[in-house]
């Protein structure tokens, strides 16, 4: 398929996974930041073409894993509701809250309904004078305008039975967090591309500089991948820290500047809780006062919820690269996509989904 | 009044995890294995029901029959490229021909909400009548009940099947062997895709048509062939992913599969990719995977490349031995990985 058989070659990655071993004369640790990399790089083997001591480390980047558990509590109490219309990704389905998740919730009644765009949601509630239709907006700057087109459009509506549970989440405060951890091994990132094909990347030159860490806008492809690694491996040996741009097909520096200008109109950056990681100053999106009568968590009485992360869930040191996904105890026993702790088990872009999913019996690669 | 004695807790639920039933349940993953496994087949037990496969295998009066049965939910009742009434001829037809029979004979229950108009009701039944005539089967009782408004999504249809067997091979999951070759019937994904397009309005710049079709006419061709069959197995609810791993359970070997030979349509694949869908986790409601003997692989695609239903019929894959059931994926850039059985239901992701 054209745009997509090209960035699959086997030829051309073996090709750049020799000149990635040419080049590297030690150990380096490269975080990729979006777990939509993640699975990309187990599902097609990515990493095994590297040299053994280049390590992957896999990031905090997938939205549902980072939603933290108030959160998905908040929107299964919502969604339990009568009269109520939850709208919402599908990924967000199987997470589980403190006690259930909202698949359940649509097994027992409540009115649960898989949308493909925030817009279908504003549909819904145009359709459905009756109901309240809230939407679970969550994700990083990739779907923060879609979110924001959504509250926008249903302002200008007058829509007075549309709100939106809001989560979202920003990636460059989320960097710098990692990277002033005294625990972080990370020497390198491969910056997420469809984040920047929104944002552009003129916010890394900053972080590059101030950690001394090269970072690389990278695709989804393995190609993609592969080059990204190649480019962060050539900065580490000559010893640069400087951002670059693989995913030059989609990616501009300045980025989208229209969607950057809906995200501006309708939300603030807040302060934001990442699950298993904690709070994480000035690392969310949340309404600003012109659009606050959207706001879901006020109009149903709910601001004020805290719920504690359960010990056992190891998903916070997955999520900020600390160990990996079978390196926790509860790892395909206690712990699997059809009973999961976390939601780094359930989410297609979790790290602990990706590594259940396609390499669960590590036999399978020492047979190669 | 006295409970009655089977409420008492003596018999418990085998199922705690969950105490509702999800749509997973039915969605032909690991979630549906352990209501199956846990449920049913600890509820029912015998021999014959714990082969499972497609169709059962019955001996009677010295003849050889199979017998299986599957209900039909799809929405929309009418899709590209086929309707509720046609799968449900096409889907029981298909199972028999899984244990190597010849279909003869359906039954056909019809759960009709209230208010389904007249004209949809003949338009499925008219569909029925010409799939049977397709398949080679008569459709010869049946069953209709009608339930209140509100109650019933349209129309239900439940068929059951009967086919007789006129060879001596033995075609069941047990009987695959290291050494076969693992073969599909055509491309993957299309009726899965086309049902969620139609569904979810989403518009590719060519339609995509389900591929639901008889397969029968084709597995009665190889078995006239002499072609060496070890099992067969048809591709619907959790696609090739499941279908391979139930049998790599059942046999106690390794499926080794090819990504790059795997059969699909451009639009198809462009479609799951939009969608984050894995395509071998797609329902197709016409293809199958065959085990072939070795010696046989290149005289069964012939075989099958030359029917109608099987023109693009591939070798994806090899069977191995192993100590334990595995299916692997050797993926485009030359990697080996798992290839797992879907959990539940597919959920379109994120981003």
């Amino acid at each position: 398929m054209k745009y997509l058989d090209e960035y699959r070659d086997g030829e051309r990655a073996q090709q750049f996974a020799r000149e990635i071993h040419r080049l590297t004369t030690r150990p380096w640790n490269i975080m990729e930041v979006c777990g939509g990399q993640t699975h990309a790089i187990v599902k097609f083997g990515i990493d095994e073409l590297l040299p053994k001591f280049i390590t992957l480390i896999h990031g905090p980047g997938c939205p549902v894993c980072v939603t933290p558990l108030e959160m998905i509590d908040k929107a299964l109490e919502i969604a339990a509701r009568p009269g109520v219309i939850f709208a919402s990704f599908g990924d967000m389905l199987r997470v589980p809250g403190s006690t259930t998740d909202l698949l359940s919730v649509k097994a027992t009644g409540g009115d649960v309904r898989i949308v493909y765009s925030p817009l279908d949601a504003v549909k819904l509630a145009e359709q459905n004078p009756a109901r309240e239709v809230v939407f679970f907006g969550v994700g990083f700057e990739t779907t923060a305008p879609a979110t924001a087109m959504a509250v926008y459009q249903a302002a200008q509506k007058e829509l007075k039975n549309f709100s939106m549970l809001i989560s979202h989440v920003l990636v460059p405060p989320a960097i710098e967090a990692l990277m002033s951890s005294p625990n972080c091994k990370v020497q390198g990132f491969l910056a997420a591309g469809h984040v920047c094909t929104v944002m552009g990347y003129w916010e890394y030159p900053p972080i590059a500089a101030k950690y001394h860490v090269p970072i690389v806008v990278t695709g989804f492809e393995p190609l993609d991948i592969l080059q990204g690694v190649l480019m962060v491996v050539q900065q580490l040996e000559s010893g640069r820290a400087e951002v670059e741009n693989q995913y030059t097909r989609a990616v501009r520096r300045e980025g989208n500047q229209s969607a950057q200008e809906i995200i501006r109109k309708v939300f603030k950056v807040v302060p934001r809780k990442w699950r298993g990681v904690g709070e994480i100053p000035q690392s969310g999106l949340g309404l600003n006062d012109a659009y606050a009568a959207f706001d879901a968590e006020k109009r149903f009485g709910l601001a004020d919820r805290h719920v504690d992360e359960p010990t056992e869930c190891l998903s916070g040191l997955v999520l900020q690269g600390q160990i990996k996904p079978h390196e926790c105890p509860a790892f395909g026993t206690r712990c699997t996509p059809e009973h999961p702790l976390g939601a780094t088990m359930v989410s297609s872009e979790g790290a602990c989904a990706a590594y259940y999913r396609y390499r669960r019996q590590p036999a399978v690669v020492e047979q190669k | 009044m006295e409970p009655p004695s089977d409420f008492t807790p003596a018999c418990p639920i085998p199922i705690s995890q969950y105490p509702h039933v999800l749509m997973a349940h039915g969605g032909g993953g690991k979630l549906m294995h352990q209501l199956i496994g846990k449920m049913f087949l600890t509820a029912f037990t015998n021999p014959l029901l714990e082969m499972q496969h497609d169709s059962t295998v019955v001996e009677w009066t010295g003849k050889k029959l199979a017998f299986t049965t599957d209900s039909y939910v799809v929405r929309p009742i009418f899709f590209p490229g086929g309707d509720i009434g046609s799968m449900a001829v096409h889907g029981t037809v298909n199972d028999l021909a899984m244990s190597g029979a010849r279909p003869l004979y359906l039954s056909s229950a019809f759960i009709l909400e209230e208010g389904l108009p007249m004209e949809t009701l003949w338009r499925v039944v008219c569909s029925m009548r010409d799939a049977a005539q397709r398949g080679g089967v008569q459709i010869i009782t049946g069953d209709t009940k009608v339930v209140d408004k509100g109650k019933g999504d349209g129309l239900f249809i439940n068929t059951a099947g009967i086919g007789i067997i006129e060879h001596e091979q033995k075609i069941a999951p047990q009987n695959v062997r290291p050494g076969d070759g693992v073969l599909v019937s055509g491309d993957l994904g299309r009726h899965g895709m086309a049902i969620m397009a139609v569904r979810e309005g989403l518009e590719f710049e060519s339609q995509i048509e389900s591929d639901s079709a008889p397969v029968a006419g084709l597995v009665m061709q190889l078995l006239k062939a002499g072609i060496e069959i070890h099992c067969l197995r048809d591709l619907t609810r959790g696609g090739l992913a499941s279908a391979l791993n139930e049998i790599a359970e059942a046999a106690g070997v390794k499926i080794a599969v090819d990504e790059k030979s795997v059969p699909v349509r451009e639009d198809v694949h462009a479609a799951c990719e939009m969608l984050g869908l894995d395509l071998l986790h797609v329902a197709c409601e016409g293809r199958f995977a065959a085990f072939i003997a070795a010696k046989d692989v290149e005289r069964a695609l012939q075989i099958m490349r030359g029917h109608a239903v099987g023109a693009a019929s591939a070798m994806i894959g090899q069977v191995a031995e192993s100590s334990t059931p595995l299916v692997t994926l050797k993926s485009s850039i030359g990697v080996d990985r798992i290839l797992d059985m879907p959990s539940g239901e597919q959920l379109p992701r994120i981003c």
